[in-house]
């Protein structure tokens, strides 16, 4: 049933779900509540476009006859960490899912379209979400990991060269993922290792330091990203009852990394790591770095290698993408937290691309903020956190 | 100038303390023996004025590298050298009054020397 309030729709404008699919790239709809559509930056580098492996079929011609009988054989579908379950109206953005059947994020023509496009992106970098590590057979983990980052490279990389991509690796074994990471960390086009946010270890633990003194020595940024099925509850108090309860708690997942990181003395062991958190929001960081701070002072002979307060840390190796944007009722205070934090340099656009966080294009980052810190946020943040 | 007798030398030995409250005064001035040397600090905590000289004495707790996949390396330098409020555990180190966790926070210290047989300090008025 129409309204007079419903936006205006061409009648042959295909729909999904009773969303105007046809016209993403060039909206029409009143955009930000009738307020005028900012005009586009310069520049946009997109941290967080995803690209997904639809099915382990793809990755067969990289693997070796032992894996492909086995794969075979048991019937297996490839590690899915159901991240975002495939289906779920929530998961992807309208029209997002390719005509042929696969993943939403799967299509690189789609990406272009739909990720590229309506900014202009200089820059979009990759996370593959393909959770090797939730495969408990290190040799078959490992295998994968090298496989989906073959295909990367052909399927994505080679053929758009505004795209850099992520490394999968094999973190629960974090020598392999150092071996992979040595593999193809050289490749000009990978900037990151990507490592989901639910881990088995936390990521401070010295346990991971092979991984990340590879990272290092190729110059990548490690990207931690939502999701991961490391086999405990995404919660600290067990495990909740919808996937609401996941979803919006991954915040508090990123927030239990970025502590054990910082006491557990990564940056200290490893002074030129960077790390950037993907897809986790970022409202919650001044709260966080107001209450390590206070607790480091009182608490600082538990972790004397911290040597600095722990938000200079967090200011000077971490990095926070913007999507999703917890929406706040008025986007003043978008700035208002970016204060907190006590930096410009700390935020980085990002669609989360195919993941469906906002409707119009104009919301992915919604609000114009005062320069530099605007063109820090959609350009220049990233391009000197990965280099490009 | 004003001058004070806070005790016989023999009152404060090594590790000692002694923390004296003027008549009508505030909170007064702890004064410590530190491995034979004498410190005096104002018993006032510069961050929310909490009792610091009645806290825990200890050594600088170190460790000269983060934790390995060998060890972390912890140790505590000294002994009695610094001094931990009682409320929020800042330490502070007694011989600069500086505060170990905020380079920017200082208790106040004074001069502190021996006469004859007394321990005295003097107090800038």
């Amino acid at each position: 049933m129409m309204s007079d309030s419903d936006p205006p729709q061409s009648p042959s404008a295909p729909t999904e779900n009773g969303h105007n699919t046809g016209q993403r790239t060039q909206s029409t709809v009143q955009p930000l509540n009738g307020k005028p559509r900012p005009s586009l930056p310069p520049s946009v580098i997109d941290c967080d476009i995803h690209n997904e492996v639809s099915s382990i079929e793809l990755l067969m011609p990289y693997l070796a006859d032992h894996w492909c009988d086995y794969i075979r054989e048991s019937a297996f579908i490839g590690p899915h960490a159901n991240d975002y379950p495939r289906g779920a109206p929530t998961s992807a953005r309208p029209g997002s899912m390719p005509a042929n059947g696969g993943a939403a994020g799967s299509s690189l023509q789609l990406v272009r379209e739909q990720a590229l496009a309506p900014w202009n992106t200089e820059i979009g970098i990759l996370n593959c979400a393909y959770r090797v590590q939730s495969v408990k057979q290190e040799d078959l983990a490992a295998d994968l990991a090298t496989a989906a980052n073959r295909w990367q490279i052909d399927e994505w990389l080679t053929p758009e060269p505004r795209l850099r991509g992520s490394l999968v690796v094999p973190s629960r074994t974090p020598t392999r993922a150092a071996e992979e990471i040595h593999r193809f960390g050289d490749h000009p086009q990978f900037v990151q290792v990507v490592l989901p946010v639910r881990s088995f270890i936390p990521y401070g633990n010295r346990f991971y330091d092979p991984l990340y003194a590879a990272a290092v020595e190729h110059d990548l940024v490690i990207g931690i990203n939502f999701g991961g099925a490391p086999g405990h509850p995404p919660t600290p108090v067990g495990w909740p009852s919808t996937y609401l309860e996941e979803h919006a708690g991954m915040a508090q997942v990123f927030q239990s990394q970025v502590i054990s990181i910082i006491a557990e003395g990564v940056f200290d062991r490893f002074p030129e790591l960077r790390i950037a958190l993907i897809e986790g929001g970022f409202a919650w960081m001044p709260s966080l770095m107001w209450r390590l701070d206070k607790e480091w002072k009182g608490l600082r002979s538990n972790t004397p290698w911290v040597r600095r307060a722990p938000s200079d840390y967090i200011r000077q190796h971490m990095r926070v993408t913007v999507q999703p944007v917890g929406a706040p009722p008025d986007p003043r205070y978008i700035l208002q937290t970016v204060e907190q934090m006590e930096s410009d340099s700390l935020l980085m656009f990002a669609t989360d691309y195919p993941h469906w966080h906002y409707d119009e294009d104009e919301e992915a980052w919604p609000v114009t903020l005062p320069e530099p810190l605007n063109a820090n946020i959609w350009h220049e943040n990233a391009r000197s956190f990965y280099r490009l | 100038m004003t001058r004070v007798v806070i005790a016989k030398v023999w009152e404060i030995p090594p590790g000692g303390r002694k923390i004296v409250v003027p008549f009508r005064g505030r909170a007064g001035i702890g004064v410590f023996n530190v491995n034979g040397r004498l410190y005096a600090l104002r018993n006032i905590c510069p961050h929310k004025r909490g009792p610091l000289c009645t806290g825990e004495l200890t050594g600088q707790i170190a460790a000269d590298a983060p934790p390995s996949a060998y060890d972390s390396d912890l140790k505590v330098n000294g002994e009695g050298e610094v001094l931990r409020c009682p409320w929020h555990q800042w330490p502070f180190e007694i011989a600069t009054g500086r505060c170990l966790v905020d380079p920017e926070v200082r208790v106040k210290t004074y001069p502190v020397r021996i006469d004859g047989n007394d321990i005295v300090v003097d107090l800038d008025d």
